[in-house]
């Protein structure tokens, strides 16, 4: 059975049809989700791609946690559903407290545009479950407000729990401990500053998206309560 | 009654706040070299209505911790003024 990603589109979102078109690719169905609409219509895995929802007003993620379809995004990722939240959509999900800490301006005070690599650090999350620990991975970046940051509480159960989903290898943006992405504990929330939907293709420069994209419509397709089909692979 | 409220929301004690560091950068570049510790926040300034002094910080609290403020990387702080009982919109 076919994995059904739905992508949440706010008002400033700008990556929905990249990551739509990366999902496809991979012969996965991708619908987009209008923010105001509290309904998932039947998706398997969320997406929250990257940004400007609501023009960042206030602070990145502030007002889109707020939007109706959040609601339902946190009783779908409560019930094990698979949610991905990349660049803006990470920022949307500390915001929810979907995920722990926030993220904060880059150190350099500089908008950071350029593909880095990250590691892979575990593969105990939905979008890292087709990958090998200790991976590098080539993804670009693109973002101000990456630099990740939590209280020193947060960041011990964080290690502890392996939630430390991606580290860059070479820290960009001043991110705390290199952190790249995060999952909360069960693994089926991540947030990443990477753009793995730029990554998909050896055209844009690398593919090395294509396996945290695959990894997530395999986890989608297990989410799935009636189907033991596995999803179809591509790339 | 209405209340006018002044929120100052600053970065949390230990938090980077690269724009405050780049400024106190470049102050000396212009000459004031006895400057320190530059802090660059945001002001929200607002009109509650509500019945008494206690309700309307109790509001304005809360809606900093939901909306105006990120606990995790923010903190603030809050002037409250009780407004001239005229229209009641708080317009100067």
């Amino acid at each position: 059975m076919t994995s059904r990603v739905g992508i949440v589109v706010f008002p400033g979102t700008n990556c929905e049809l990249d990551v739509a078109s990366a999902v496809e690719q991979l012969a996965g169905s991708a619908r987009l989700l209008w923010h105001a609409e509290a309904d998932l219509a039947g998706s398997d895995a969320i997406v929250i791609p990257g940004g400007f929802a609501h023009g960042d007003y206030l602070r990145t993620g502030a007002i889109a946690r707020f939007s109706p379809v959040m609601d339902v995004i946190a009783e779908f990722a409560a019930a094990g559903g698979p949610v991905v939240g990349i660049c803006n959509g990470f920022q949307v999900l500390t915001e929810a407290g979907l995920l722990p800490g926030a993220l904060q301006k880059n150190a350099g005070l500089k908008f950071l545009c350029e593909t880095v690599d990250v590691r892979v650090e575990t593969t105990a999350t939905v979008l890292t479950g087709e990958a090998e620990r200790g991976a590098v991975l080539r993804i670009p970046i693109n973002h101000f407000e990456g630099n990740y940051v939590c209280d020193p509480a947060t960041l011990d159960r964080l290690r502890a729990h392996d939630q430390v989903v991606l580290r860059y290898v070479r820290n960009p943006n001043g991110s705390l401990d290199d952190i790249a992405g995060i999952a909360n504990e069960a693994g089926n929330v991540v947030g990443l500053m990477p753009h793995p939907e730029r990554a998909s293709d050896a055209l844009l420069g690398s593919d090395d998206g294509v396996v945290l994209l695959r990894s997530l419509l395999v986890a989608a397709a297990s989410a799935q309560p009636s189907s033991g089909a596995a999803v179809a692979r591509g790339g | 009654m209405a209340f006018e409220a002044r929120i100052e929301i600053t970065h949390r004690p230990g938090i980077l706040d690269p724009q405050g560091a780049n400024v106190e950068r470049t102050l000396p570049a212009l000459g004031y070299e006895n400057v320190r510790d530059v802090r660059v926040g945001k002001s929200i300034r607002l009109v509650v209505d509500a019945p008494d002094t206690d309700a309307a910080r109790a509001q304005v609290d809360e809606m900093c911790h939901r909306l105006l403020a990120n606990p995790v990387i923010e903190a603030y702080h809050v002037e409250l003024t009780e407004l001239p009982a005229t229209n009641g919109s708080g317009a100067p």
